[in-house]
């Protein structure tokens, strides 16, 4: 068997499952927790925890300054991640990886650096229709500033982005085509190479909301072509507090900053100052450490199991997912097919609410999510004001699976 | 969790003893959970002395916004205005009969808070209207 076999072979669960202190707890006494929330946020393994704990304990120094051991060790530390992180995610050079708080900051970047660069009164922004508010309000702030128009591709009632509104938006001239990887509600995996090259057919920029793609499935830039790509750590094994921004060099170069302060700068006088250089010139004032740290070590444990292993396990698990929750009278699950969609599966049932939906399922210590996840365009579009939302990722078994088909059963009793 | 759904609740859930719209009306509000969009509306008529004649809600949202909405609503029939204005979160959670973590004390008084910014003749509801 060569490694890459190996590495696609069934993911050794039970010792995954290991590595995650949280997953042994139980949640009330004799009531294991069963996570299926990864979407919000996935659980952190030992090899992240330790990482971080032996920073603070061993190295705890401010970065980039300091001329001493644990300056040393931590500016190490911190710059030997990003290049870890680059190569996670295929970019040419780590200058081309900025540390960020979170997917939000990162998009937020772009739009008040490149955006207010370059677009002015009535330039076209094209976003879809099931964008996470943190890739609609950044621009919706950038348009209201600058006038600027925003265009939406539409989503199927199966929960696709309809590829052929969005041939007609191009006609619009759109200077940028912001959208999502993945989305958070339907589990859309959208077809980025391909919306990716017919934006650059008509000269657009990229912006790829990769939060729920990077985590869990293969993300290459490079192979992409994609201009920007954001994520965050916090969903893929990592720490809360930090993010990426990938952009092509050439971009981040002619981009003006972002906040200003320290580290941002090469040099400074009273009435003015100088950028600091890639990727520098985007990280003002001290940052999140052993969190970019921490997302070092979170790139490391994934990819030594394999993205192409987690993506398949993950097929297996919403595929398995679907049909029993399929057979649940009533229940509706939102979005495409399981082959169309990575380890989301937002659903309502007629007789109860998902507030209540989720309060039931977490009795039985299965949490989800419930509410409208920070997409609210895309509920309404499809008249609903809430779902409940499990969520899988590699830690997750067809037991749990069984244990959330348990608690819906429940439910239906509890409201019948 | 068995008392969180307790027969009260899920009873007025399921069947609302003062759901609807009045028109016309003395007081209306309305306004949204912006943490899980539940949506409540209440109407309420007075008489000349500001006592509470008739009050209704409508909306959507879980079992815990709607049925503390209709207790709520209930509970405020014969009441001065001034009274109502000087509701607190303490009432609701009695009428409610349970404990709640603070996710869910904002489904339970999403009614409260619209229906203090309506009597108090607010633009705007807000959450210190209910801590």
């Amino acid at each position: 068997m060569t490694l890459n076999e190996q590495k696609l072979a069934a993911l050794d669960i039970q010792k995954i499952r290991g590595d995650f202190p949280i997953l042994n707890r139980e949640v009330r006494s004799g009531i294991p927790l069963v996570y299926l929330d990864s979407t919000a946020t996935s659980q952190k393994p030992l090899q992240v925890l330790s990482v971080m704990d032996d920073y603070y304990r061993r190295s705890n120094a401010n970065i980039h300054r300091g001329i001493h051991v644990l300056a040393e060790e931590a500016t190490g530390a911190y710059e030997s991640a990003r290049e870890r992180i680059a190569a996670f995610i295929g970019a040419a050079t780590p200058k081309e990886v900025i540390y960020t708080r979170n997917t939000t900051e990162s998009i937020n970047l772009v739009a008040q650096t490149w955006g207010r660069a370059n677009l002015e009164n009535g330039d076209v922004v094209i976003l879809t229709e099931m964008e996470h508010h943190s890739n609609l309000v950044p621009w919706q702030i950038l348009a209201a500033e600058r006038n600027l128009r925003l265009e939406f591709i539409s989503v199927t009632p199966d929960g696709l982005l309809d590829l052929e509104s969005y041939t007609e938006l191009l006609k619009l001239d759109p200077k940028i085509v912001a959208f999502t990887h993945m989305s958070n509600v339907l589990g859309t995996i959208n077809p980025a190479r391909e919306i990716i090259q017919m934006a650059h057919t008509v000269g657009a920029l990229t912006l790829v909301d990769a939060a729920q793609s990077v985590p869990h499935i293969p993300v290459d830039v490079q192979a992409l072509d994609c201009d920007f790509l954001a994520f965050s750590g916090h969903k893929m094994c990592g720490p809360t507090g930090v993010g990426i921004l990938y952009g092509r060099r050439e971009l981040l170069e002619a981009m003006p900053p972002f906040l200003g302060g320290g580290e941002m700068i090469k040099r400074v006088e009273l009435r003015s100052f100088q950028n600091n250089e890639l990727p520098h010139k985007f990280e003002a004032g001290t940052p999140a450490i052993a969190e970019a740290i921490g997302l070092g070590a979170a790139v490391d444990y994934l990819a030594e199991i394999g993205m192409d292993a987690i993506e398949q396990h993950e097929q297996e698990i919403i595929a398995y997912a679907l049909e029993r929750l399929e057979e649940i009278p009533g229940v509706k699950v939102f979005g495409p097919e399981a082959q169309y969609k990575g380890g989301v599966a937002a659903f309502t049932l007629p007789e109860a609410h998902a507030h209540d939906i989720s309060q039931i399922l977490d009795s039985d210590g299965v949490a989800v999510r419930a509410g409208h996840h920070c997409a609210m365009p895309l509920h309404n579009k499809f008249g609903i004001t809430a779902t409940a939302r499990a969520s899988f990722y590699l830690y997750n078994t067809e037991e749990e699976v069984n244990k959330l088909v348990d608690g819906i059963y429940k439910v239906k009793k509890i409201f019948a | 969790m068995d008392d969180l759904y307790r027969e009260l609740i899920i009873d007025r859930y399921k069947n609302p003893q003062f759901r609807g719209e009045l028109d016309p009306h003395d007081i209306t509000f309305e306004d949204d959970n912006p943490y899980c969009g539940d949506h409540i509306r209440v109407d309420v008529r007075l008489d000349e002395n500001n006592i509470v004649t008739e009050a209704v809600y409508s909306g959507e949202g879980c079992s815990i916004s709607q049925a503390s909405a209709d207790l709520l609503i209930e509970s405020i029939h014969g009441k001065p205005l001034d009274e109502v204005k000087a509701l607190t979160k303490e009432d609701v959670l009695e009428l409610l009969g349970i404990e709640l973590g603070p996710v869910r004390l904002k489904c339970a008084l999403l009614s409260l808070k619209v229906l203090k910014a309506g009597a108090y003749g607010l633009g705007e509801a807000s959450d210190d209207l209910v801590t």
